[in-house]
């Protein structure tokens, strides 16, 4: 029986008050998180827009134990965390049937760049910490400069489009694909989210939860002043996202690659492009570009998961 | 219950080792580096036999150690890492955030000169450039301190009034991967000596707290301060600590301590494993009538204030320094911090400069000799002064 909204519980783990820009879409997934973390869970948090804007002291939104150590390093502050609550519990220094778990949080900057190599360790030493990775596709918390997760064509403070720099600095590529660093490490747990599929988000990271082991969750996550949008259409975008095919609602467990939201039919990418200012600059040229890199993108998860998950684009 | 005391022939590697398993650690961090590696490697029998009840965390790099060390005691367990230049180099952002957050860890620091070149072998380059990191840092002689300072490390990284973490440095090979009589005491009197730590201001669900926030000019100032007065507070806790080693094991280590002091003209500071070298030769000297005695630097961190009193006695006195302060006034780190102390206390006392021991090179009893000499003849003008600092037995 999957999850219904009313399932979700009521009680707030991460309080209002923060300093999150409106519209954060990191806002909705650290809310999400905490609830389902409640009160039997430590997160480690690396150095981002989140950290500096819910931990500013003396005030803290933050009602699960919480710290922040540097930018790349959440995995490995977890791993610490994960070692010393077996340790402790080991040696009868923590009640044997205290449940705690161990939750690293980062931003893109944190996981895809500078935090990678702790991640990676992290997974492979098969620590039990969930990471979560909320992925606003830049640095936006030193003021959007591009990171290793950006796609192809997005304006950002150090990819401007110029005379040389036609789409920014950009040649046609992908982002780092965090599914098949997840696959690499064979671990038994990763999923993507996505704000606007509220309910598919809040039953992975409570599954992801219950799993033991390193588990990874990528969560898209907008960001109103970098991606040049509406404060309220966050929610708008996140959708368009998915149904266009440019974030694609999966999990992988045991091997097995699984589409939560399949999309029959496609939107065209112009549709979530042309709504962010980040892609203003995009000619028609580039639009077809950006076109042909989701489509490789969904012929590659289809090719996964052994059927057309996710449909043509819709003429 | 059979006592564990007995006497073991030990590397200094080895003896941290055993010193880290008597104070019955949770959590190690570990990441090899020559010449460190031994360290973690014994570690790992220890715990591999179950001798040692402790996590054992394969880190991947020296950040992450200290990193994973840092997430591990704010959780609430005693911590151990250890490392060696260039190791300590990648730890300099998280050795800052270790001391800032207050966390009692303990570090074995093998000292080893930093690149470039690349070199394995022992100075205090290491040591010295991490002396800004708000860590207590402890220097030792020989592999028995290295034994006894880190099990006093413990003691004074977790009591209430320091917290701060403690570095305890030893030689590169000339401890690391030198044999040497250790006297290991009882586990049981050493775990009594330093109980399980108290467990307050810790990661716990049950008692939310959040640890490392973003403190703006209204707050950072304060937490700062904070931890100069925690570093003031450590001189006085550690000296406690020492009578209380003292009473139950029987041997105690000043924090500045001078030997050979007593009719001396003048005293040479030096620090770490050539300790004994330099005791060798003034001894020797003496029957020449060369009287220098030999002031041994065991806390770097905080800078003890016995140091002015034994040496603001004399018009000169000498450093010998196995470090190079690139473009500072005397080139030496020390020379630095000994002339800084001397004169905040209005002292003229004057302070020669004797570098050695870059990168490995050896010093030999008659280098050892001809600095203390040297320094003789300084003391009694019969050589003159410079504030320049004597590269010893550089080849050019």
């Amino acid at each position: 029986m999957p999850i219904r909204i009313w399932d979700i519980p009521r009680e707030e783990y991460f309080h209002s008050g923060h300093r999150l820009c409106p519209g954060c879409g990191a806002g909705i997934i650290m809310r999400h998180l905490s609830k389902a973390l409640g009160g039997r869970g430590i997160i480690a948090h690396a150095t981002g827009c989140v950290e500096v804007s819910t931990s500013y002291y003396p005030e803290s939104s933050w009602r699960v134990p919480w710290i922040h150590v540097a930018f790349e390093n959440a995995a490995a502050v977890a791993s610490g965390i994960d070692a010393a609550v077996n340790a402790l519990r080991r040696k009868g220094l923590l009640p044997k049937e205290k449940e705690i778990r161990v939750v690293a949080v980062a931003g893109d900057g944190g996981t895809f760049d500078i935090g990678f190599q702790a991640l990676s360790g992290m997974l492979e030493r098969g620590h039990d910490v969930l990471y979560v990775v909320y992925d606003n596709e830049a640095y936006m918390n030193t003021g959007i400069q591009r990171s290793g997760s950006t796609p192809f064509g997005a304006w950002t403070t150090t990819t401007p489009s110029g005379k040389s720099w036609a789409y920014g600095e950009w040649r046609p590529k992908y982002r780092k694909d965090l599914l098949f660093v997840a696959m690499a490490h064979n671990i038994p747990y990763y999923a993507t989210i996505n704000p606007a599929y509220i309910t598919d988000l809040y039953e992975k990271i409570i599954k992801a939860l219950s799993i033991k082991g390193p588990k990874l969750i990528h969560a898209y996550s907008p960001c109103p002043p970098g991606w040049r949008i509406n404060d309220d259409d966050t929610i708008r975008v996140s959708k368009l996202a998915v149904l266009t095919g440019v974030w694609i609602n999966l999990e992988y467990e045991n091997g097995i690659v699984k589409v939560t939201t399949p999309v029959p039919k496609r939107k065209p990418v112009e549709e979530y492009l042309k709504i962010q200012g980040r892609f203003r600059h995009l000619t028609k040229e580039a639009v077809e570009i950006a076109q042909r890199l989701v489509d490789e993108y969904v012929e590659r998860i289809n090719k996964l998961v052994g059927k057309e998950v996710i449909g043509p684009v819709e003429k | 219950m059979k006592s564990s005391r007995k006497v073991e022939p030990l590397s200094g590697n080895y003896a941290v080792a055993y010193a880290v398993k008597s104070i019955d650690v949770d959590v190690i961090s570990a990441y090899p580096i020559t010449p460190q590696t031994t360290i973690v490697e014994k570690l790992a029998e220890f715990v591999a036999n179950g001798e040692l009840d402790a996590e054992y965390l394969h880190v991947e790099s020296e950040h992450s150690a200290m990193s994973a060390a840092i997430g591990a005691a704010a959780s609430g367990a005693r911590v151990f890492t250890a490392t060696s230049s260039q190791g300590l180099a990648l730890m300099y952002e998280t050795l800052f955030i270790a001391s800032g957050m207050r966390l009692p860890i303990v570090m074995a620091l093998v000292a080893r000169a930093l690149s470039a070149p690349i070199n394995i072998w022992n100075d205090h380059s290491d040591l010295m450039a991490s002396q800004d990191t708000g860590w207590v840092q402890l220097v030792s002689t020989n592999n028995q301190e290295a034994y006894d300072l880190t099990i006093m490390a413990y003691k004074l990284s977790e009591h209430s009034e320091v917290s701060l973490p403690t570095m305890v440095a030893l030689d590169g090979y000339i401890q690391s991967h030198t044999i040497e009589p250790v006297q290991l005491e009882d586990e049981e009197l050493v775990r009594k000596f330093v109980p399980k730590r108290k467990k307050e201001y810790v990661l716990d669900p049950e008692k939310p707290i959040s640890m490392g926030n973003l403190g703006d000019p209204d707050w950072y100032y304060e937490f700062k301060v904070q931890q100069v007065e925690a570093m003031e507070r450590a001189k006085r806790v550690f000296r406690e600590i020492n009578s209380e080693f003292k009473s139950l094991f029987n041997r105690s280590y000043e924090p500045f301590e001078v030997v050979y002091g007593d009719d001396a003209d003048t005293i040479l500071v030096v620090m770490g494993a050539h300790t004994g070298t330099f005791i060798k030769a003034t001894k020797t000297a003496r029957s020449e009538g060369i009287k220098v005695g030999i002031g041994i630097l065991r806390m770097l961190r905080p800078f003890p204030d016995e140091v002015v009193k034994h040496l603001s006695q004399y018009d000169y006195v000498g450093v010998a320094d196995k470090s190079i302060y690139f473009g500072s006034p005397s080139s030496s780190f020390l020379t630095s911090d000994i002339t800084t102390a001397l004169h905040l206390e209005g002292s003229n006392t004057r302070v020669a400069t004797y570098i050695y021991g870059i990168g490995g090179r050896v010093l030999r009893l008659e280098d050892a000799l001809f600095i203390i000499k040297n320094l003789w003849r300084i003391s009694k003008r019969l050589e003159e002064y410079s504030k320049k600092p004597v590269f010893v037995g550089v080849r050019y």
